[in-house]
């Protein structure tokens, strides 16, 4: 029988689409056990990047390994802190605020006293040429956080002007700085409340 | 042999170009085109796929019955991105945080599947991938075409951050061309995607017609003389 007859044949067609996708499964699978190792270091390297970036100074662990997990606002919070000589001299995380189109995903990192050493964007869906003002490549404005803190302004002034607050809204865009000024007014709360648990004064109570 | 690969060439870029001819890949050409930068990332990506799957397919067109062609031949499409996607972000981590969202689009790209049905499935294997190739860079000019001219008026830029894409070495290529433009972002948001796609259709009609008629001229004049 030659390949046109056996062409025809309905058998034919289940093999060969069985093939194909057993095949093409195997391949996946051998390529994913392949790059996963991989991937999961340059997702890591990623990872400590992000956290340097809001991270100036020195310090002397791995902060992608210490971890702390407390509930936060909207849902788990992952914290990473940096230590130097074991005490821990900041702590970032990240914070979700709600935006003209979706999450806002933004990381912060809070120094030891409650200050902010910087807030970056990582994640946003906000209208391009208006809400993407936020991103520090399009303009200066998320650089405003920096150095503040709860009392600097005050609790009551961490909202855009438009809402009375200190902070600058966009021409055309006030969802978006709204949405990032309460996030990080909410990071800054959960960092008050959980601040012994933060900075791991309990166990330097012990030694 | 040299004709049909120059008709292959020719058919890929502009007789039968994926965007203004076959009017195929709209959605991805809609989607990715707010900069040139952008538009070039997805037209090499798509390009990479389209020349491999259309080598793969030619390779097994004799197998393949043409009852379930369509189930075999998307399912190896989506391998092939799936397999792109995991090595890029393995080994490409940087240019995969640029690209990654395209890269899964590039199995919805109705180009590819329309090569391998249109192309691949009748013809041999160097002749598909030369098509797969052609097609590709004739998509990728397309692309790039569309997203230069909306990243001009709509930001004032070309190729903004196409260092991110390329590495450090096409920095060159990024040019601001009117400092301090506040934007037209009309040209950045989908309807100046669908206003430039359709100007562009438009100014290459004209330019087919024109052509048209000065070829009728010439052989009307040759045939007088």
């Amino acid at each position: 029988m030659n390949l046109e007859q056996l062409r025809e044949k309905l058998s034919y067609q289940g093999i060969l689409l069985g093939g194909v996708a057993l095949l093409t499964s195997a391949i996946l699978a051998f390529a994913s056990r392949a790059t996963e190792a991989d991937i999961r270091k340059a997702e890591a390297l990623d990872l400590q990047q992000s956290l340097a970036i809001v991270l100036p100074g020195q310090y002397d662990n791995n902060i992608t390994q210490d971890t702390v997990v407390l509930a936060g606002p909207g849902g788990d919070v992952t914290v990473y802190r940096a230590r130097h000589a074991d005490k821990v001299d900041a702590v970032v995380y990240r914070v979700t605020g709600r935006g003209y189109a979706g999450a806002i995903v933004c990381v912060m990192g809070v120094s030891r006293e409650g200050k902010i050493l910087g807030v970056r964007v990582l994640k946003h869906a906000e209208t391009p040429g208006l809400g993407d003002k936020i991103e520090p490549a399009k303009n200066k404005w998320i650089f405003s956080f920096d150095g503040k803190y709860i009392g600097n302004p005050p609790l009551e002034k961490w909202a855009v002007k438009k809402d009375g607050g200190d902070f600058d809204q966009f021409a055309g865009a006030t969802i978006t700085p709204r949405g990032v000024v309460n996030a990080v007014k909410a990071g800054l709360e959960f960092f008050e409340k959980e601040r012994s648990t933060l900075l791991d004064e309990a166990g330097e109570n012990h030694e | 042999m040299n004709e049909k690969y120059a008709r292959i060439s020719r058919d890929g870029l502009w007789d039968n170009n994926v965007v203004f001819v076959q009017m195929l890949a709209l959605c991805p050409t809609l989607a990715v085109t707010s900069t040139a930068t952008n538009a070039l990332g997805m037209g090499l990506a798509t390009t990479a796929v389209l020349v491999f799957s259309n080598i793969i397919i030619a390779s097994i067109r004799h197998l393949v019955s043409p009852e379930v062609r369509i189930p075999v031949y998307i399912v190896l499409i989506a391998t092939l991105v799936t397999l792109v996607d995991m090595s890029l972000n393995a080994w490409a981590h940087e240019l995969y945080k640029v690209l990654g969202l395209f890269i899964a689009l590039i199995v919805v790209n109705c180009a590819i599947l329309g090569r391998a049905e249109a192309f691949a499935s009748k013809n041999d294997m160097a002749d598909s991938a030369l098509d797969g190739l052609m097609m590709g860079i004739g998509f990728t000019l397309s692309l790039v075409i569309i997203g230069g001219v909306r990243e001009i008026f709509g930001s004032g830029t070309l190729f903004a951050n196409a260092h991110l894409l390329l590495g450090p070495a096409f920095a060159f290529l990024e040019i601001t061309l009117v400092h301090d433009y506040k934007g037209f972002l009309l040209m950045i948001l989908p309807p100046g995607g669908f206003m430039v796609v359709g100007l562009l259709l438009a100014s290459k009609r004209v330019l087919d017609q024109r052509r048209a008629e000065r070829a009728t001229l010439a052989t009307s004049e040759t045939s007088a003389s």
